[in-house]
């Protein structure tokens, strides 16, 4: 919205009291039971959560915590459930909401107290696993070689899926990962969409059915989709787990007699 | 690369082979992780879609009664190969039933990878739903509900109609239906089956990212397909329930158009 809209917008109607409730619990500290607790706060114009919660903490409870870092979806480390749903509090306004709006931290990820978990430790460890960095196919880098050049349409994809913030939304949003907690979730299947995309990388479909080749992986999804609804940065997460599936499906019947035998001389 | 013979000798003398000793000691995926998954992950859509398109052909013969039992009849008699040898079969739908029931059974114990299975799982899916309100992953939870449903319904009406074949026809079903009592049992496992294989069907398609269509749209044709699936299934139980009822008194005599009765009585005539 521009400046203009802004002055030029009628006086707001008489603003909302809002009412937070809030998953409050400290497991660092043996006496601390999970309770809900509620806050009322004035509503402002163009109030996001992140502003309510700071006002929540500097007027209301210094000791509610929760995670921020750039305030503009970027990070990725403000997501939280906000009445059900996993959502980046930076980027959410409070008129859009009801009046009364529950938030609690997001599941499966380990928990800091109130609204702060560790998605990071988490990540690491997926990115680890899953070995989601370039994989060059020079054992050797030349500096003075021109570098290979890479199709403007394959750039563009491999952008696309680089815009995932880690935020931790869509493993939040998932059933398979809240009932099985060794699925890597749509952030890991889409940083192998991301890093088969690269004609840089040296990986093959082999090599990635050895990463996601099973239940934890990309025949774990269910696809119930809410990774792909909920996801901040809208990654096009249905179709890139669809075609992984797809061909990590392919890898699969190589090692049939007929059919395999055919798909193996048309990859190798 | 492989140092360790094939087939290692035990200590009864009994021999198992060396990929089954390093699967016991949970080194299986060392050093190529097994293709397995990905075929039971095909076989399990492969089989549901093969059980929700015998399911769509099933509806439309059953409810061919709607068109009145000579139709009905004539359906029945069709597979029971009357109409190819002059004389009818019925164990010929008792191999289609044995075909039906082996990839049920198929399906069931691939899709049951799927399902929660501890407490912890089940309250934690069922949360889940709850907080999301995401319907679709509302709609698996209704879909795990009914597949678990039909592994008992489906069972029991696959067993019937393996050993009985020749008690389906218009006279013959619907005195199931009504006299028997079992029109229940159709209503619970005509809603569990289209709802499962609806949902499935659908999910089928995202899944593999074929039809690439809007997922609004595929939800729009699953949610008529079932619909109409629901309602022809509804039309034609109440068909049997209606046939049954007047045919309460006369439960075992069976259905025969007079032209075929009349064909018979002078083949008999002839031998």
């Amino acid at each position: 919205m521009s400046a203009a809209d802004n002055t030029t917008a009628p006086p707001s109607q008489a603003s909302r009291r809002l009412v937070f409730n809030i998953l409050r619990y400290n497991p660092n500290d043996p006496a601390s039971v999970p309770h809900m607790q509620a806050f009322t706060v004035e509503e402002a114009d163009s109030m996001t959560l992140f502003i309510a919660l700071n006002d929540i903490r500097e007027h209301q409870d210094p000791s509610l915590q929760f995670d921020f870092v750039c305030r503009a979806g970027i990070c990725g480390s403000c997501a939280m459930m906000v009445n059900g749903r996993p959502r980046l509090a930076c980027r959410t306004l409070t008129r859009d909401l009801p009046a009364e709006i529950t938030l609690a931290p997001l599941p499966f990820f380990e928990l800091i107290g109130d609204l702060s978990v560790n998605t990071g430790k988490w990540m690491r460890a997926m990115s680890e696993r899953l070995e989601t960095w370039l994989h060059a196919k020079e054992s050797e880098i030349d500096l003075c070689r021109i570098e290979a050049r890479m199709d403007p349409d394959v750039a563009e994809q491999i952008y696309e899926m680089d815009r995932c913030v880690e935020c931790g939304c869509c493993v939040a949003a998932c059933g398979t990962a809240q009932m099985r907690k060794d699925f890597v979730g749509a952030v890991g299947l889409g940083k192998i969409a991301r890093f088969r995309l690269d004609t840089r990388d040296a990986r093959t479909d082999d090599d990635y059915y050895e990463l996601i080749g099973d239940d934890t992986g990309v025949f774990g999804c269910m696809s119930l989709l809410a990774c792909h609804d909920v996801c901040p940065k809208s990654l096009p997460l249905q179709t890139q787990i669809a075609f992984l599936r797809r061909k990590m499906a392919a890898q699969g019947l190589q090692g049939l007699p007929v059919v395999g035998r055919r798909l193996t001389s048309s990859t190798c | 690369m492989c140092i360790i013979p094939r087939y290692v000798a035990i200590n009864d003398g009994a021999r198992m082979s060396s990929e089954t000793i390093m699967i016991h000691a949970g080194l299986a995926e060392r050093p190529r992780r097994s293709r397995w998954p990905a075929r039971l992950d095909l076989l399990q859509s492969i089989s549901g879609l093969l059980l929700v398109l015998f399911m769509f052909g099933h509806m439309f013969f059953v409810s061919s009664i709607l068109f009145g039992e000579t139709a009905m009849w004539t359906i029945t008699k069709l597979f029971e190969g009357y109409f190819f040898f002059g004389k009818s079969y019925p164990w010929l739908v008792s191999c289609i039933v044995g075909a039906v029931a082996l990839l049920f059974v198929m399906h069931a114990m691939l899709a049951m990878r799927k399902f929660p299975i501890n407490f912890r799982q089940w309250r934690t899916i069922r949360a889940h739903a709850k907080v999301m309100r995401h319907e679709d992953s509302t709609l698996w939870v209704w879909q795990a509900y009914t597949g678990f449903l039909l592994f008992f319904l489906a069972s029991a009406h696959l067993y019937q109609m393996f050993f009985w074949p020749h008690e389906i026809g218009p006279y013959a079903s619907a005195d199931r239906v009504w006299s028997d009592g079992l029109w229940p049992f159709y209503i619970a496992a005509l809603l569990a089956v289209e709802l499962h294989g609806g949902i499935g069907l659908y999910r089928l398609a995202i899944k593999w990212g074929w039809p690439n269509a809007p997922r609004a749209a595929l939800r729009k044709v699953k949610w008529a397909l079932t619909g109409f699936f629901l309602v022809l299934g509804l039309l034609s139980l109440g068909a049997y329930m209606k046939i049954g009822h007047a045919h309460r008194d006369h439960v075992g005599e069976r259905y025969t158009p007079a032209w075929a009765a009349e064909q018979d009585a002078q083949r008999e005539g002839r031998q």
